[in-house]
């Protein structure tokens, strides 16, 4: 590509932006407005899976040992558990133990008087790799031979398996909806540029010129209107993002919840939103061009 | 060099424009393509652009076999050609030098052959001293006499003109008419689309007469003979 022909492509496709102002500023607002919900269930799902991964490094099932077995006993059950899937470590914990720290829960000592550990279990924590995959898990350490009973707090987990697979599955519904309304937007705004240009585009091909270089000030136009939106989008969610985090950290009901840092997921949701923007500038100024390259 | 070898054309709707037309138009002729209004005069110039596609038939345009040649070649055999249209087709907020040095840019010309060559042929035409003016500026002859330094800037080995004179009157149709002659001097071929009888007969030129499709008359005696 020679210097000069690649400036008139720039100088076009900029060109074009300006005698469409309107419609140059409706496609970039509305890539901005699709790129803002995309991006901000995208940043939901991601805090979602990072509360659930918490849950699962928190989160232990606990499984009680027969009551006549010895400690030795009992730790000779460790590596059948440590054996099934998903399990990703066991620690035991033998009565004393237990019994000690049951204790310190309590505020009231006296309670305990003349009770001591021979009375609870020798038992087992398991983290588990996967917390949808507990039920099966319980069902599986429930079967080891010595287990007597287990403890698991299904709900809790269950809920949250359950938030993420909404919140996953209509994130990708409204995304996909969402990416084919800004390739439509962007499509008909190049299309208007294309038809007020069709005399231009016809006088072009008659004398001579290529499919590629009448293309290729349409493309930059529907670029430089992707990149616009990439960009905008992107610190609109920067900010938004900052405020709802600081505002879930700050209040009474939710301070339980850890959200991710922005700087973590910066670089990634950049490069999500600058492919979404260009490839729909790209892909919209394609296909308002294709039909009057036939001829 | 122009070549019709045994050309059908009918259109979508089922019109049959062209009903089997051969001729040949060598290098450096001029030639008329004279008949009445719908006789598929314009059918015959858009099959030498490749805008349309011969039904059956074969046309060849400067060794070009347009039946076989691929899409992505055809923007190569139109800078071997220059068209001229009754409408002008000029660029409206562009000026007559932005109108023809716009017609090499495409090719991929170099700001450096651009500005050599547009003024040549500005010059050629007539038009050294209106470069700055927009279309809607000049009169229709000297638009039409843009749109040949369009055609021609390029240094096209033909030139076609559908009807150059269409829109203009008698005195101006004849300066086009000897513009077009001189530009033959220098060794383009040109083929000229008209239906003025006058205008055709003050020229010794060979005319080719079509009528419902057909040719009716090839002749070298200069004479537009065909009678409605
Ligand atoms: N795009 C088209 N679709 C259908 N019929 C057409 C089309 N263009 C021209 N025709 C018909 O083909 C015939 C020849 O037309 P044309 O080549 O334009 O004639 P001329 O230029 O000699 O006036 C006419 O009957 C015309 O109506
Ligand atoms: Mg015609």
């Amino acid at each position: 590509m020679r210097g000069n022909r690649f400036g008139y492509y720039i100088r076009e496709g900029i060109g074009s932006i300006f005698t469409h102002g309107f419609m140059s500023f409706a496609s970039v607002c509305i890539i901005v407005a699709c790129l803002l919900i995309m991006g901000s269930f995208t940043l939901l799902a991601l805090n979602v899976d990072s509360v659930i991964d918490t849950m699962e490094s928190q989160n232990a099932i606990l499984a009680f040992v027969n009551e006549d077995f010895s400690e030795e006993q009992a730790r000779a059950i460790q590596p059948a558990l440590e054996a099934l899937d998903n399990v990703e470590t066991v620690y035991f914990v033998n009565k004393d133990t237990a019994w000690d720290s049951y204790v310190d829960t309590y505020e009231n000592p006296s309670f305990f008087e003349g009770l001591d550990s021979s009375f609870i279990r020798h038992r087992f924590v398991i983290y588990i790799k996967d917390i949808a995959l507990m039920a099966e898990t319980r069902d599986a350490v429930c079967n080891v031979a010595g287990i007597a009973d287990v403890n698991a707090q299904l709900e809790i987990s269950r809920g949250f398996v359950t938030l993420r697979n909404i919140v996953t599955f209509v994130s990708l519904i409204i995304v996909a909806i969402l990416f084919a309304i800004s390739l439509f937007i962007m499509s008909n705004t190049v299309k208007l540029t294309t038809y007020e240009r069709k005399d231009e585009i016809a006088i072009m091909k008659m004398v001579g010129a290529t499919s590629a270089f009448i293309r290729w000030p349409f493309v930059v136009q529907g670029l430089i209107l992707g990149l616009m939106g990439s960009l905008t989008s992107y610190l609109l969610e920067w900010g938004i993002y900052q405020v709802v985090t600081t505002k879930v950290v700050s209040s009474s009901g939710l301070n339980f919840l850890t959200t991710i840092p922005f700087s973590v997921v910066a670089i990634p949701i950049l490069v999500a939103f600058l492919v979404v923007g260009l490839g729909v500038g790209i892909v919209g100024s394609l296909v308002a061009i294709k039909n009057y390259l036939k001829v | 060099m122009v070549q019709f070898i045994d050309v059908f054309k009918a259109y979508e709707n089922g019109t049959k424009a062209l009903k089997g037309i051969s001729f040949e138009i060598a290098d450096g002729e001029f030639a008329f393509l004279v008949g009445p209004s719908g006789s598929g005069k314009t059918t015959i110039i858009k099959l030498l652009t490749g805008e349309i596609a011969p039904t059956d038939g074969k046309v060849i345009v400067n060794d070009y076999d347009l039946g076989s040649l691929k899409f992505s070649k055809m923007p190569y055999m139109r800078r071997t050609i220059g068209v001229v249209f009754q409408d002008f087709r000029l660029i409206e907020n562009k000026t007559v030098y932005e109108n023809v040095a716009f017609a090499m840019r495409v090719t991929g010309a170099s700001n450096k052959e651009i500005r050599r060559r547009v003024p040549y042929v500005l010059e050629l035409v007539g038009l050294d001293n209106r470069t700055r003016r927009k279309p809607q500026e000049l009169s229709g002859g000297e638009q039409q006499r843009v749109a040949i330094a369009r055609a021609l800037v390029n240094n096209p080995r033909l030139i076609i003109a559908d009807e150059p004179t269409g829109n203009l009157d008698p005195a101006r149709s004849l300066e086009i008419m000897l513009l077009l002659q001189k530009i033959n001097e220098l060794g383009n071929t040109v083929l000229v689309v008209t239906h003025e009888k006058e205008l055709v007969n003050s020229f010794s030129k060979r005319v080719i007469a079509i009528d419902a499709g057909r040719i009716i008359s090839d002749g070298m005696d200069g004479y537009y003979n065909y009678e409605r």
